[in-house]
């Protein structure tokens, strides 16, 4: 079913308008410049004969008499270990000079939902060797989690380090409006920690075109969802999710939506929720994890990118000063492994020394105001200063269960036993000395 | 219902917007069928312009196209209300998600049709109704057992005016769809009538005598909740508060632990991952009212934040009408709906594309006014047979930014009967639950016994000591400790104590997640004795020392049973860190 049509009608930013029959919303097609360019294009919106298309490269220099040849399908991904090791733009085609891909079965691009109920509860810990994550905000397969960050935050390293240390059977890497210097340093560093061989890489860098930043998400998680059902546990990697809202809001404008927040489409929120939902434990079958970098714009976690992210994911890890904040940062499934696939102690361990560390940050203020600090301050400000050097540091490199070791010991080192707020046949098994009642 | 069915082809696509022209006259919020291929896609008639239909579509429009078919169907969005619902875990449009797998058997199929309840499985019926009775719509037929509840036949809830029983079924079993009765109405007509039938979800189902003031509590184990701000039966409550405050914790704990017969879950707009937390958990858990699994008391109505946006928004009302038929039977229902906000949003992003004038944050105009319409929905009713009927809604909402000032939330703000907002610093600091103890509220009373001035008084002093904790806590970040007197340390070290040994309440504990009414009150009034008796402290350093040990006992005690051996050595501990500040110590002890 390939019908071409030529000459365009309307052009308004990247969406172009044609007349034609009998095509179907949501519709691919391409379009091809009277000098041989040639650019995929989708259906956005049909009324009577007019068909509005989102066009992927841009329409700059497309000309009205441009021909367009509707596919008859939706864009699809052919998805096999063929994807292992290579480098795709955001339009699915190579980035990396290799051949295109013959192998697979075609999919869909953002495809139907898992039904709920088939979903599996998740429950096995990713273990990075990352104290604040490890201990305070266990990673589990099958979460979605966001790391929110801000320019100059080393976020690139972190989403790199733990894709490394994550031991996923694949990982898909989502570049979205990327330096061409930060796609390049992901590619070396999986390259040189051994791991591109199970990698497939979705590059759209801050050069390329906008709609295609649109599509990355989508390409990135149809892979990933092919390779679950087959069996592989995959972890995604998107960066940068607010480049993919952004790029969402251009798009609404320019099809005259009525914006809700700061110009964003009032469907942000299901807009990135169709693609954090793809996270999922698949019974029987692999799982897909999604971490994320979601960047602020002037640091603002209220602003609707973020605000909207983590009210969709399972928690955030939080960026700032160089360090994963204790505050702030969550992981909402760390219930399901903590004390189940961790230790006993672990849970009011954590939650202790959150707490803790809260009232240390209070005392600091105190300090730093010039009040008197008490006896309880003094205790408080040196766990405060352990906790930052022990915990925080992201230079730091501890196995699970020895840096919960460590956080006995800290505590022991700065408190009395009944100054911690944990229940007592805990203490009495864990806590380095005596436990009076 | 009229009996002609309009039909209508497809003129235009917006997402998930349709553009109908019709052929014969359609309905507002009538239901159709897109002919998508060998699909059908359901959607429901949101705007009429002469011949031009808008129609949202329930389902992903991919592949719709100009020129292709529509059949109306004649009838209001509506959900069937039959024995059999309990325990099943539904989408937004009723579709049991069990029925709704594609080959693979892991994604939902677009434009899957299934029936509400199994229409094979056999009821035992039982008749207490005789021919010659004049009936009127929701009177009691006969009933079927389904698991505890007594799950009544009913006249059909859209009946007008009177009619005469003329037909009743003998004692036996029956499926659903057989005829148990036969009404004449006074028009002359023959109705028969089956054990299902249908309404539709936009109408609120008012076929009972009179509506009663709400003020009987309703019990929902958490502390600051039936301590502070408590909710009554048929009332209703909302839980603002931003991402990961513990909106959805709450909910589930409301879900497992709340006094009711039966609670329907409306996952609106939020994560599929947390539905399956439910549905694995409920099924396991022993409800102690009726020695059945939770899971029998529980429906779930499930349009998760992946799924349609259009059947988003039908979602909260399908869950709702259940819930009004649940009450004409006479029970007690809570409807917990997660999250109210992701609903207003559904409407928002179909205001927008009917090109709407949007309001504040682009909302449609009448926001206020559906979301007074949703919450007027609940209530206590008497039924025409004297018993009563109650649906408790409390519903989330997700402030856009955590700030209450946005319109969803003012709009919830000023219908519902209670408030329990979240505040992100408790939840940063990890004291969940998160309930502001000063900023929340409660219209409801908060008296359990009209005689029981020992608990009455220790509410009282709960709520000034936590005001006056809170005033010196303000005080000392601006004078430090070394500012205020040993007086005013001593109430703000109350006011912790409060909250961390009463008002905190770790969700994940088995036992202290709920904590039964009659310990609540045990609790309070111990901890009202203990910090009444004025503790001779010396300085300061004392008082720290002296509250971090009371402090800690307090909150040991939550982690022991009733009569374990755990809890009187608590109770021990704490009679002799009284004895040893004050010589009334002896006797708050040991009452
Ligand atoms: N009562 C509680 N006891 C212990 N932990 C809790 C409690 N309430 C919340 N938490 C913690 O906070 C996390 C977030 O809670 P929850 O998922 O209920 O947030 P939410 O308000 O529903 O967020 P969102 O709006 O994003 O859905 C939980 O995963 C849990 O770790
Ligand atoms: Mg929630």
């Amino acid at each position: 079913m390939m019908r071409t049509h030529r000459g365009i009608d309307t052009i308004n930013g990247d969406i172009a308008s044609v007349f034609a029959d009998g095509v179907g919303f949501g519709e691919l097609a391409v379009i091809r410049n009277p000098d041989g360019e040639e650019s995929l294009a989708q259906v956005v919106r049909l009324a009577g004969r007019r068909v509005a298309l989102q066009v992927f490269s841009g329409t700059r220099g497309l000309s009205v008499d441009a021909s367009v040849r509707f596919l008859g399908r939706p864009m699809q991904l052919r998805v096999s270990q063929q994807l292992l090791g290579r480098v795709f733009d955001g339009s699915g085609r190579p980035r990396d000079g290799k051949p295109s891909l013959d192998e697979g079965e075609p999919v869909e691009l953002a495809g139907p939902s898992v039904n709920p109920i088939r979903r599996r509860l998740p429950g096995r810990l990713v273990e990075t060797g990352i104290p604040m994550i490890d201990v305070f905000n266990p990673l589990v397969e099958s979460q979605k989690l966001p790391i929110f960050s801000e320019a100059g935050e080393p976020h690139a390293q972190l989403l790199a380090r733990i894709g490394l240390q994550a031991r996923a059977d694949v990982i898909v890497f989502g570049g979205i409006g990327l330096p061409f210097d930060e796609a390049m340093f992901f590619q070396q560093t999986f390259e040189e920690g051994g791991v591109m061989g199970r990698t497939v890489m979705f590059v759209n860098t801050a050069a390329d075109p906008v709609v295609e930043r649109l599509l990355v998400p989508d390409l990135a998680l149809a892979a990933a969802e092919q390779l679950a059902v087959a069996g592989q546990r995959v972890l995604v990697l998107l960066t940068d999710m607010t480049a993919f809202a952004d790029a969402l809001k251009e798009i609404a404008v320019s099809m005259e939506q009525i914006p809700s927040n700061l110009g964003f489409p009032g469907s942000l929120y299901s807009d990135l929720a169709a693609r954090y939902e793809k996270a999922v434990d698949l019974p029987g079958a692999g799982s897909i994890t999604i971490l994320g970098v979601t960047t602020m714009p002037g640091g603002d976690v209220t602003h609707p990118v973020p605000d909207n992210t983590g009210y969709i994911t399972e928690g955030q890890y939080y960026l700032t000063d160089g360090c994963i904040s204790p505050f702030g940062s969550l992981s909402r499934l760390g219930q399901l492994v903590v004390g189940k696939a961790t230790r006993d102690d672990h849970g009011p361990l954590m939650n202790a020394m959150i707490r803790l560390y809260a009232r240390a940050q209070e005392a600091h203020k105190k300090l730093a105001m010039g009040f008197m600090s008490t006896e309880t301050d003094a205790r408080h400000l040196r766990y405060g200063e352990l906790f930052r050097r022990h915990f925080m540091d992201l230079e730091v490199e501890l196995p699970l269960l020895q840096a919960l070791d460590l956080g006995w010991r800290t505590l022991a080192e700065c408190y009395e036993p009944q100054q911690v707020g944990i229940k007592r046949e805990v203490l009495q098994a864990r806590w380095p000395g005596e436990v009076t009642p | 219902m009229s009996d002609q069915r309009a039909s209508g082809t497809i003129v235009g696509v917006n997402g998930n917007l349709v553009a109908v022209r019709r052929h014969g006259p359609v309905r507002q919020g009538e239901v159709a069928e897109v002919e998508c291929g060998s699909e059908r896609l359901m959607a429901e008639v949101i705007r009429v312009d002469g011949e031009v239909a808008q129609l949202q579509v329930f389902e992903d429009t991919r592949r719709v196209a100009v020129g292709m078919k529509v059949a109306f169907r004649g009838e209001l969005l509506s959900v069937t209300l039959a024995p059999g619902m309990l325990g099943t875990i539904y989408d937004g449009l009723q579709r049991p998600l069990h029925r709704l797998d594609d080959r693979q058997g892991l994604f939902l199929r677009r434009g899957a049709q299934a029936p509400a309840v199994d229409l094979q499985r056999q009821w035992a019926f039982h008749p207490t109704a005789a021919p010659g009775a004049r009936v009127q719509a929701g009177e009691f037929l006969g009933w079927v057992q389904e698991h505890h509840i007594r799950h009544h036949v009913m006249v059909p809830l859209d009946l007008r005016g009177s009619a005469t029983l003329i037909h009743v079924a003998d004692a036996g079993d029956r499926r659903v769809d057989e005829v148990v009765a036969i009404l004449r109405t006074d028009d002359g007509h023959e109705r028969a009538v089956t054990m299902q039938q249908r309404w539709p979800v936009k109408r609120a189902i008012d076929r009972h005598e009179r509506r009663l003031h709400p003020r009987q509590r309703l019990v929902t184990g958490c502390r600051i909740i039936d301590t502070l701000f408590p909710i009554v039966r048929g009332g209703t409550a909302c839980v603002p508060g931003p991402f990961g405050a513990g909106k959805t914790v709450l909910q589930q704990l409301l879900a497992r632990y709340a006094a009711v017969d039966l609670v329907i879950v409306v996952a609106c707009g939020e994560r599929a991952g947390e539905v399956v937390e439910t549905i694995e958990e409920l099924p396991r858990l022993v409800d102690p009212r009726t020695g059945g699994s939770l899971m029998e008391r529980t429906i779930i109505v499930c349009n998760t934040s992946s799924m349609p946006v259009a059947a988003r928004e039908a979602s909260i009302y399908t869950g709702i009408t259940l819930a009004e038929y649940y009450r004409q039977l006479g029970l007690d229902v809570l409807v917990l709906a997660d999250s109210t906000s992701r609903w207003a949003q559904a409407m928002r992003e179909t205001s927008g594309r009917l090109e709407e004038i949007p309001g504040e944050e682009a909302f449609p105009a009448y926001l206020q006014t559906r979301i007074a319409g949703l919450y007027e929905r609940a209530g206590l009713v008497e039924l025409r047979d004297g018993s009563t009927g109650a649906v408790t809604l409390i519903g989330t909402v997700s402030p856009a930014g955590g700030n209450f000032e946005e319109p969803v939330t003012q709009a919830t703000l000023s219908v519902v009967g209670a408030f329990h907002g979240l505040s992100r610093a408790r939840s940063d600091e990890r004291r969940y639950p998160a309930i502001d103890p000063l900023e929340s509220w409660s219209l409801y009373p908060r008296r359990i016994d009209d005689d029981d001035p020992a608990w009455d008084a220790a509410v009282e002093f709960c709520r000034t000591t936590l005001r006056r904790a809170a005033e010196v806590d303000r005080m000392m970040t601006v004078v430090g400790e070394e500012g205020v007197p040993l007086g005013d340390l001593v109430v703000y070290l109350c006011g912790e104590l409060l909250d961390a040994a009463y008002l905190q309440q770790n969700a994940f504990d088995e036992l202290d997640a709920c904590t039964p009414m009659d310990r609540q009150k045990r609790d309070l009034v111990r901890i009202h004795r203990a910090l009444t008796m004025e503790p001779s402290l010396p300085d300061k350093v004392a008082a720290r020392r002296f509250f971090a040990s009371l402090t800690d006992a307090f909150y040991q005690r939550n982690y022991c049973a009733p009569g374990s051996p755990e809890l009187v050595e608590q109770d021990l501990r704490i009679d002799q860190l009284l004895a040893q500040v004050g010589p009334t110590a002896t006797r708050a002890g040991a009452a």
